[in-house]
């Protein structure tokens, strides 16, 4: 079972380990020996060759990434997610059907069925927690210097922080996930098995 | 070096794990790893006690892998038992139940019970034994040890026999685990409750109290009387008494309401599975919140057109209120006896399910047959209960029970019950196993009692052969009432001589009443007396020269494990043999 934390309070920055670690980075990239070693000289001598070299590198690193794994297994996470809600909740099932034609009566008995079963899926896999700590329709002060990816600004957006206003929404924030381990033998894209049943 | 002590509830529908650790008594509960879809591993806290047996081929190759099991051939916990509602027949299910089941032959593969002849059956032994691997493998997946490095306090209903105690030590062995210790489903609540009440226990139970435990798991009902005592000063738990093996419980309760609403309707297994799901969950919200007078369940469409196909039903509070308050705790006289005519809906072929679904008139004859502790009252006063398993997180349930106990009470000119409150409803039975390994290092206070039965030999009394009437049997009392663990009984020496060198039965009966027998005592005709069971018999072959007759003692001990053994000593030699409980089932 894989347990990741995140700290709701800090930017997620996915390339962080290698920023700080080139000696990854080089090893991912696969460059040879001499290579390395010119590379290495030009970093100590020039700061901004250092800085392109580290960008240039964990583009080709991504891209490595990117062309190893087939889709559905970079994306492995959230087609299991989807597993999971199409199983507990029969969320897939809802979404491809068109509802148009239904009365809000079947509507509603079969909403029952996709929240009872995907909310406990989604108790089981996250943790999560409102961005901003105030009551939603109160007073709300943002301070200058906010996370802007925390904190959206909406309606007359001007002047200087801190800013006062209302809170519209207070947003939400993933503190804890916990995905299920997936056999790696299993191929990800079936969603769902076809059901067929023996007499 | 042990380190924990590991408390296991290997329960009928659910087992739980948690450990103590030794070095401070701290404890918790330990997460298990299961199956809940094919190549999904997910974390529960409960497992789930089912065996689905996979078929060849059923499956994708490493779709049933567990971190610890890559190979596994079958699914255990919470998938077995989401996909065996569509296959019933390969599903194992409450296998403890047939454990305790003592017509049929325990150790021989009969599970899933009505499997195809290519299913590849096990014996209630072996499933016991497979929960105890799957927690096995989730304890060294979370403490990263063996954990047949630690002690282990394993659970069992307090109204299991001999026999049935016999067989979970022997799931634990088929396991791999050497140190277990029997701890029964009550005591185990109720030390959990000691626990997490701490200091304030003093406050609440008062010398002179009588606790009633009363346990109603997902498939039996199991009931136990503690009194609180004083010794040189010092508070003690003494158990009283147990009642008898009740197989009815919180399943049987959603299925009577899944069956109820159902009627008329067309639905498939699943269905009803999933109705029975919906049931549970609409029965607990309408008693937690009483304003509510109906919960709407949708029984999803088993195509994908899931709008338009789902079902909807509704449960109302009248429902309720007569399906399982009136049915299952119904206001009843304390000498009323639990009816024993067989009730369709309740019934399944095989296990001998409680036949009368009414808890509390099991409870009231529980009360009354322990009239020798009664203290010339016509039935046993508790002051105090103690509610234990999941179907207790309806409060309107446990008011039930508390009120009718509190007319039984005022009838009999008794004060009022008071609840215990403050238990972990699901998983005080592994808790509390785990506290009371701290317990036996010598910390807390330690729940004594002994064992719950007094056991009796049968001998066939010498009368001639009359067609059609069976011969009366008597009994000598081999173990009486009350043995702790660790002692033994010496019967006092009479004219009993053994054949040794060829097959020899014994007849064992069994008394959770009969409190005053001693060693030696006998009794007339025992298999028609309404105090004694029958338990499975003792079979032998004792080694020596054929057709020989050897005069014998008897012998009884109680093991540290908590199981009987009975042991034959050569009067005035040095032959001594020990009599194995023949778990195989009665020879009918």
């Amino acid at each position: 079972m894989r347990v990741k934390h995140i700290d709701a309070y800090r930017p997620i920055d996915a390339n962080h380990a290698y920023r700080k670690n080139p000696a990854i980075v080089l090893y991912m990239a696969r460059i040879g020996f001499w290579d390395r070693v010119k590379m290495a000289w030009r970093i100590l001598i020039r700061a901004q060759f250092a800085e392109e070299v580290v960008e240039a590198l964990d583009q080709a690193e991504s891209a490595r990434a990117r062309g190893a794994l087939p889709p559905e297994r970079m994306h492995a996470p959230a087609l299991t997610l989807l597993a999971a809600f199409q199983r507990e909740g029969r969320l897939v099932d809802f979404l491809q059907q068109e509802v148009g034609g239904f009365s809000d009566e079947d509507i509603g008995a079969a909403a029952r069925v996709v929240h009872g079963g995907c909310r406990k899926v989604f108790h089981q896999f996250f943790v999560i927690a409102p961005a901003a700590k105030e009551n939603e329709g109160g007073p709300i002060t943002v301070p200058s210097g906010f996370d802007a990816q925390r904190i959206r600004l909406t309606g007359n957006v001007s002047g200087k922080p801190p800013f006062k206003g209302t809170l519209k929404h207070h947003g939400w924030i993933a503190s804890e996930v916990r995905m299920p381990s997936i056999s790696e033998t299993l191929d990800p894209r079936i969603i769902a098995p076809a059901e067929v049943e023996l007499s | 070096m042990t380190q924990h002590t590991v408390g296991i509830d290997l329960g009928t529908t659910n087992c739980a794990l948690a450990f103590s650790d030794l070095s401070d008594g701290s404890g918790n509960v330990i997460p298990i790893p299961q199956l809940t879809a094919p190549g999904v591993v997910e974390e529960r806290f409960l497992l789930p006690s089912f065996i689905y047996a996979a078929k060849d081929g059923e499956f994708p190759a490493g779709a049933l892998a567990l971190p610890w099991d890559k190979k596994i051939s079958y699914a255990a916990g919470e998938f077995a038992r989401s996909h065996g509602a569509k296959v019933p027949t390969r599903l194992v299910a409450s296998a403890k139940s047939w454990l305790s089941h003592n017509s049929v032959d325990r150790t021989s593969a009969l599970l899933p019970w009505q499997a195809p002849p290519e299913v590849d059956r096990i014996s209630p032994v072996e499933a016991s034994a497979r929960y105890l691997r799957h927690l096995a493998g989730a304890w060294k997946m979370s403490r990263k040890i063996d954990i047949d490095s630690e002690e282990i306090i394993l659970t069992v209903p307090a109204s299991f026999d001999a026999a049935a105690r016999e067989l979970t030590t022997q799931a634990a062995k088929q396991a791999g685990f050497h140190d277990v210790t029997l701890l029964e489903e009550p005591q185990a609540a109720l030390y959990a409750w000691i626990q997490s009440v701490g200091d304030a226990f003093r406050k609440t139970v008062k010398v002179g109290d009588v606790i009633l435990v009363v346990d109603v798991g997902g498939g039996t009902s199991d009931f136990s009387l503690i009194a609180v005592t004083e010794q040189d000063g010092d508070v003690q738990l003494t158990r009283m008494a147990v009642g008898d093996h009740i197989l009815l419980g919180g399943d049987n309760m959603d299925l009577t309401l899944a069956h109820h609403l159902a009627q008329g309707r067309n639905l498939d297994q699943w269905q009803l599975a999933a109705l029975t799901h919906g049931c549970r969950q609409a029965k607990e919200l309408l008693f937690a919140d009483l304003k509510l007078n109906k919960v709407p369940i949708s029984v999803p469409s088993r195509g994908s057109a899931l709008v338009g196909g789902t079902i909807k039903m509704e449960l109302t509070r009248v429902d309720v209120t007569r399906v399982l308050i009136d049915g299952f705790m119904p206001k009843v006289g304390i000498t009323d006896l639990p009816r024993t005519a067989r009730r369709t809906g309740l019934t399944q072929v095989g296990l001998p399910y409680a036949q009368d679904p009414a808890i509390t008139r099991h409870l009231a004859a529980f009360l009354t047959r322990q009239s020798r502790i009664a203290e010339g009252k016509s039935f046993v006063h508790p002051t105090a209960i103690l509610f234990n398993g999941g179907v207790f997180k309806a409060r309107t349930l446990k008011e039930r029970v508390i009120e009718v106990t509190n007319e039984w009470l005022a009838e009999d000119s008794g004060a009022p019950v008071k609840e215990l409150e403050g238990g972990d409803l699901d998983l005080a039975v592994a808790r509390g196993a785990a506290y009371y390994g701290w317990v036996r290092h010598g910390h807390g206070i330690r729940i004594r009692g002994g064992t719950a039965r007094a056991y009796y030999v049968g001998f066939e009394a010498a009368m001639p052969a009359v067609p059609g009437f069976e011969p009366p049997v008597k009994a000598m009392c081999v173990a009486p009432f009350g043995m702790e663990e660790g002692t033994k009984a010496d019967i006092p020496p009479q004219e009993f001589a053994l054949v040794v060198g060829e097959p020899t039965v014994f007849r064992f009966f069994s008394s959770s009443v009969r409190r005053e027998d001693r060693a030696g005592d006998t009794i007339d005709d025992v298999a028609r007396k309404e105090e004694f069971e029958e338990v499975a018999p003792i079979e032998t072959t004792l080694s020596g020269e054929a057709g020989k007759l050897v005069p014998v003692n008897l012998q009884a001990a109680v093991t540290e494990v908590g199981t009987l053994e009975l042991r034959c000593l050569e009067k005035g030699g040095s032959g001594h043999w020990k009599l194995e409980l023949n778990v195989r089932g009665k020879e009918e």
